[in-house]
């Protein structure tokens, strides 16, 4: 590009100029049609959002009237604050109980030396791997006959205080980024393994860590299966990503209130990803480059 | 190897080579291998009480007539017998699924990769983009699906006005069989933004002075694409064909709750809804574990297919791993 401006005044520079313009356009206008296709989408389910009950069973595509009041509609519906309150707990819960379980399980995996490292990665990533679909029967039976717990969200928390394939994998892949002279180091001043791993390690993976909570926090949000199978008999016990679809059922004529619904199923997860884009991007990264 | 910490101990104590040094070297074995249990104790605990047992237990169940309420009773292979010949739901399933690793994970490893190039293209508002991009891919399954079940519904939908606009053909999407999986397809290329992000960060790899010196030597961009840019981001490639068609085998929320949506039952406690709507289209193996276990209470049956899940999920899992050319492999560099 830098020759282009010093040969810009000669026939021929001026040629490549224009290609390098059009070249430019080009690129943009395909860029701006890509865009059009993942945002229209949202705009559609937004805009309907905001239509009367009546509009929004015609196929005008903007709202004649604004009706913000649909938003208010939608939490006086009954359960909807309580399936938020749901979704927060098993998502907050679930992120705590797996970054703190997860990390020593993937500093051990990274950093120490014994039998069976490789044999323990190969099983995490084949756990990462498995359907949860595999095994629900039984643990359905054990969750729901000895531990008498269907009906709750206890059956999906739980299991995240024993650590969780997937966020041990990455932080096992982010922890190797790690060099080993700082971990050496500190065990030569006597620190022992607990206190290495808490005061030098996790400072230095706050990145990893980051987007390890954010994936799991998502995948609690996103949840369906798991709420399905353990909480559909209680209402009480559902999240908001399981009561959406019912949301539908029970409104099955209000596109516009089901489209607010959708709205406010999203947003948190939106919000939560201009805040910290960084670090997902960061992470989404990691899980697709060569071990 | 970079995470060698025994030489390094053992340079750093030369006092290991000492009279007693035998001695404290196997009670430094001793204590590594304690400490080693104590970190990976939360998730040994985990793996047993969560994957192996009821792993086995599945296994077991399989063989088994059991419903939850009577005591379980030895059915030999019935239960396989059934989910192969007799239960119409499972070859539809298996023949979706075959559909969905072609069709669904060409299209978005194709549309991922053609939007991670054009983000390296884009020199103007290229954080703008790339977030516009990406954002899809966060929105939660649920919401996604209920979104594109009214974008795609057939009578007031924005999209069919826009195509009759345009003159045309406005198909019934989620109410058509022959057009329900082509619109899972276009919900999943939405959310490309996963696999966008992957191929940007391998196209930006490819060293620039292999481009420079192709350029001098007259090549066009098609040339330069398959032979510079092609083969480095290959391995890439592979990676997002094959967990592609782990999460095809996999795929659940979407058809589940795209087909209840648009037939219209109602979720939630105490509904039956048969999978699959329209005519099958949709099915896919974890709905019929799903159903089989949890509408029909055939636990038997439903562990057969749990199992013939696991065995696919298994095997390209397998692929991934392979020693030589593996994807995700235990190197020790990130």
């Amino acid at each position: 590009m830098t020759t282009l401006t010093a040969t810009a005044t000669t026939p021929a520079g001026r040629r490549a100029r224009r290609k390098a313009l059009l070249h430019w356009i080009a690129v943009h206008a395909l860029g701006v049609a890509a865009a059009l296709f993942f945002v229209l989408p949202f705009v559609f389910v937004f805009l309907t959002s905001l239509m009367s009950d009546q509009q929004a069973l015609t196929r005008d595509l903007t709202p004649n009237s604004w009706h913000w009041e649909n938003y208010v509609r939608v939490f006086e519906t009954e359960g909807f604050l309580t399936w938020w309150r749901n979704s927060l707990l098993y998502a907050g819960l679930g992120t705590v109980l797996v970054v703190v379980s997860s990390v020593p399980v993937a500093y051990a995996l990274a950093k120490f030396r014994f039998r069976g490292r490789h044999l323990s990665l190969l099983l995490v990533i084949a756990m990462m791997m498995l359907p949860p679909q595999v095994v629900i029967i039984p643990m359905y039976l054990f969750w729901a006959k000895q531990m008498d717990l269907s009906g709750t969200l206890w059956p999906l928390i739980v299991p995240m205080a024993f650590g969780d394939a997937f966020a041990v994998f990455l932080l096992r892949q982010f922890l190797l980024t790690i060099p080993d002279e700082y971990v050496e180091a500190a065990r030569i001043d006597g620190c022992g393994e607990l206190r290495t791993l808490l005061k030098v390690v996790v400072p230095m993976a706050k990145p990893g860590i980051a987007a390890v909570a954010l994936f799991q926090f998502f995948f609690c949000w996103n949840d369906y299966f798991g709420p399905q199978i353990y909480a559909s008999e209680n209402p009480g016990a559902w999240t908001l990503s399981y009561g959406l679809e019912s949301f539908k059922g029970a409104h099955h004529t209000d596109w516009n209130l089901t489209m607010a619904a959708t709205v406010l199923v999203m947003a948190p997860v939106i919000l939560v990803f201009f805040f910290a884009q960084k670090a997902f991007v960061e992470g989404v990264t990691l899980t697709g480059v060569k071990g | 190897m970079s995470t060698d910490t025994l030489p390094a101990q053992a340079a750093a104590t030369p006092a290991a080579a000492s009279p007693g040094g035998r001695n404290t070297l196997r009670s430094r074995r001793r204590r590594d291998a304690l400490r080693t249990l104590a970190f990976l104790s939360p998730w040994l605990i985990g793996c047993g009480v969560f994957f192996a047992y009821p792993l086995v237990s599945t296994v077991y169940f399989s063989f088994m007539k059991y419903d939850g309420l009577n005591p379980p009773e030895w059915r030999g292979l019935a239960n396989w017998a059934y989910v192969f010949t007799d239960f119409p739901q499972f070859w539809p399933a298996l023949r979706n699924t075959l559909w969905l690793c072609v069709v669904m994970v060409a299209c978005r490893v194709l549309f991922g990769l053609g939007t991670g190039l054009l983000i390296t293209k884009i020199k103007t508002g290229t954080g703008i983009f790339r977030t516009l991009f990406y954002l899809p891919y966060l929105a939660p399954p649920v919401a996604a699906t209920l979104a594109f079940v009214f974008l795609l519904n057939p009578g007031t939908g924005p999209v069919n006005s826009l195509l009759e606009a345009a003159g045309l053909p406005a198909p019934s999407w989620f109410n058509d069989a022959s057009w329900s999986k082509p619109a899972l397809t276009v919900l999943a290329v939405w959310g490309v933004g996963d696999l966008m992000v992957i191929f940007m960060a391998a196209l930006l790899d490819v060293p620039k002075e292999q481009y420079e010196a192709a350029a001098l030597d007259g090549a066009s961009p098609w040339q330069r694409f398959r032979h510079i840019t092609l083969p480095t981001i290959a391995p890439i490639v592979l990676f997002a064909v094959v967990t592609g068609i782990i999460g095809a085998m996999q795929y659940y929320t979407q058809p589940i709750v795209a087909s209840k949506v648009a037939s219209g039952v109602m979720g939630g406690s105490g509904v039956t809804f048969v999978p699959g709507y329209p005519d099958d289209s949709t099915l896919t193996l974890p709905q019929l574990v799903q159903s089989l276990g949890f509408s029909q209470f055939n636990y038997g049956a439903s562990c057969v297919v749990a199992l013939v899940l696991f065995a696919l999920s298994m095997a390209f899992t397998a692929l991934l791993m392979r020693r030589r050319g593996g994807l995700i492999g235990p190197g020790d560099r990130p």
